[in-house]
Formats: structure tokens, C-alpha cells, sequence
């Protein structure tokens, strides 16, 4: 539970502190996956340590981003959100809601 | 059960698919509007009916992600015939899709525990596989409106996938 919310928190902390340009290497970047119609685009990603992940969310349903044990960010219609890559790994993600949403991340170190 | 389920389900297939196909015609877009509207909110009831008397977990999570998305893709019908001007017109179609629906949940309404849970998730099954049948093969093939076809479309989809949903929280009741 801890492990689900502790990104997301850091990366809204981050942002509300606006301490992301300090804290986060200078190379990081933002990855824009989109949703439409059922699926995430791209739906492999390649990301590093201090990179973020923003969802845009172009449906008018309501999706997750959710690893299984790890980070689980919702995703209103329409809306889009973020996610704060803090740890190296190579995650299978889906939506919580329509399990046969599915995606990968690898977050290299 | 099982014979009565296949049942419901083969006349429901009968009525969207035959009638229409007997008929010679095909619908038109505002009956297209009303049936693919009255199947949504058949799914809804039938999700409120689970939430209100199932006990597990998986069930009750299942039911309510027909209610999110049924009454979110019923949204986006009403914003489109509102905005295309058309009216939905109710028809035999969607008359028996309500009338087959009644008996279901009179059905259901006799059974508690487990017994409801795998009554319930197996005709979310049937319906599901149903509804997304005579979209193929009927209501998007006739749909006339780009707008309304498109709609269709992400529906289409989405039930495909509440099919699995269900295909897959049946096989984890058993
Ligand atoms: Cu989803």
C-alpha cells in the first residue's frame, strides 16, 4: 500500500514544492502516453531515474495506471496525470478497470 | 441453469438479430440510439442488483466498473443524439431486450451467496457476448451517422472487454 502511493506523492510534492528542477537530474524528461479508446500509446516505454510518466487520458471513462504491488495512479475522463520514475526496474502495468489495458515500463538507473 | 442461460441468450440473439433480418430493413439510427441506450442501462441494473446483494469482493468490483463505464458511455449517447437533434425511438428490439432483462432479474432476485455470484457473472457473460454480437454484425454495420457509428465503435470495445472481465471473474468463482 505504502509502495502504491509513495510515487505519486513524491511526484505531487515535488511539483508543489517546485523543487522538481532540483531534485530531479537535469536530463529528466516527461513521457507523454496517450489513451484512447482502450489502450496506452505507446505501449512500451523507456524511461530513466528521475524521469516522469504523464498520462493523457483522451477517453470519457475512467482508467488507472496500475503495477501490480507498486504505483497506482487513476486517471479521470479526460484528465491526464503524472508519475515521478524513482526507481530502476522493468514494470507491467494495466488498468485496474479494464484489465486487458495493458503496458511496460523499463526505467533504466 | 445452464440450459436456461443459453436459452436467454440464443433469444436474445434471435431478437436482435432476427427481427430485423426477417424484417428485410435495417434499424434506423434513432432505434439504433435507443437500443444500444436501453442495453446500457440493463447492464447498470443488473450491477446494482449484484452490488446490493453479492458479498465477494471480486463481484461486487466487477459490478461496479459496469455501472462506471455503462453510465459513462450512456452519457455520451445522450450528449450525442441531444447534439445530432435526433430522438430515439424505441422499438420491438429494445422492448424485448427490457422484457428478456425483467425475467433475468426476477430471476436472480430468488438467489443468495454463491449461487447469485455465478448466476449473475454468467450471464454478464451471455449478455455481454450478445450485445457485442449484433453490434457487429447489426447496429454498427447500419448506423448511418459517423458520430454515432464511432460511438459504437468505443463501445464495441470497451464490452469486449467487460466479456473478458467477466469471462475471467467466472472462471475464479469456480
Ligand atoms: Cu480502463
Amino acid at each position: 500500500m505504502t509502495a502504491a502511493v509513495n510515487p505519486l506523492r513524491s511526484a505531487i510534492l515535488a511539483l508543489l514544492l517546485g523543487t522538481a528542477a532540483i531534485v530531479v537530474p537535469a536530463r529528466a524528461e516527461t513521457i507523454e502516453v496517450t489513451i484512447d479508446r482502450l489502450a496506452y500509446a505507446p505501449v512500451e516505454i523507456e524511461a530513466k531515474v528521475g524521469d516522469e510518466i504523464e498520462w493523457i487520458n483522451k477517453d470519457a471513462l475512467v482508467h488507472t495506471a496500475t503495477v501490480k504491488g507498486g504505483a497506482d495512479v487513476l486517471l479521470p475522463a479526460k484528465k491526464s496525470a503524472r508519475l515521478l520514475l524513482q526507481e530502476p526496474g522493468s514494470f507491467d502495468y494495466i488498468c485496474r478497470y479494464h484489465p486487458n489495458m495493458k503496458g511496460h515500463i523499463t526505467v533504466r538507473p | 441453469m445452464t440450459i436456461r442461460l443459453t436459452t436467454a441468450a440464443a433469444a436474445i440473439a434471435l431478437l436482435l438479430g432476427g427481427n430485423w433480418a426477417l424484417a428485410g430493413d435495417k434499424p434506423t439510427d434513432p432505434q439504433i440510439a435507443h437500443i444500444a441506450y436501453t442495453a446500457g442501462v440493463i447492464d447498470v441494473e443488473a450491477a446494482k442488483q449484484a452490488i446490493a446483494t453479492s458479498k465477494n469482493k471480486t463481484v461486487v468490483e466487477f459490478a461496479e466498473s459496469m455501472v462506471r463505464d455503462h453510465e459513462s458511455v450512456n452519457k455520451q449517447a445522450l450528449d450525442l443524439v441531444k447534439k445530432l437533434n435526433v430522438t430515439p425511438e424505441d422499438n420491438d428490439t429494445s422492448k424485448a431486450l427490457s422484457q428478456a432483462a425483467e425475467t433475468k432479474r426476477s430471476e436472480l432476485a430468488k438467489l443468495t451467496g454463491a449461487d447469485f455470484d455465478k448466476a449473475y457473472v454468467e450471464n454478464e457473460v451471455a449478455y455481454h457476448k450478445q450485445v457485442n454480437g449484433a453490434l457487429e454484425t447489426l447496429l454498427i454495420p447500419s448506423a448511418q451517422n459517423a458520430e454515432l457509428k464511432s460511438l459504437l465503435e468505443t463501445g464495441l470495445k470497451l464490452f469486449q472487454g467487460h466479456q473478458q472481465h467477466a469471462e475471467h471473474v467466472a472462471t475464479e468463482l469456480k
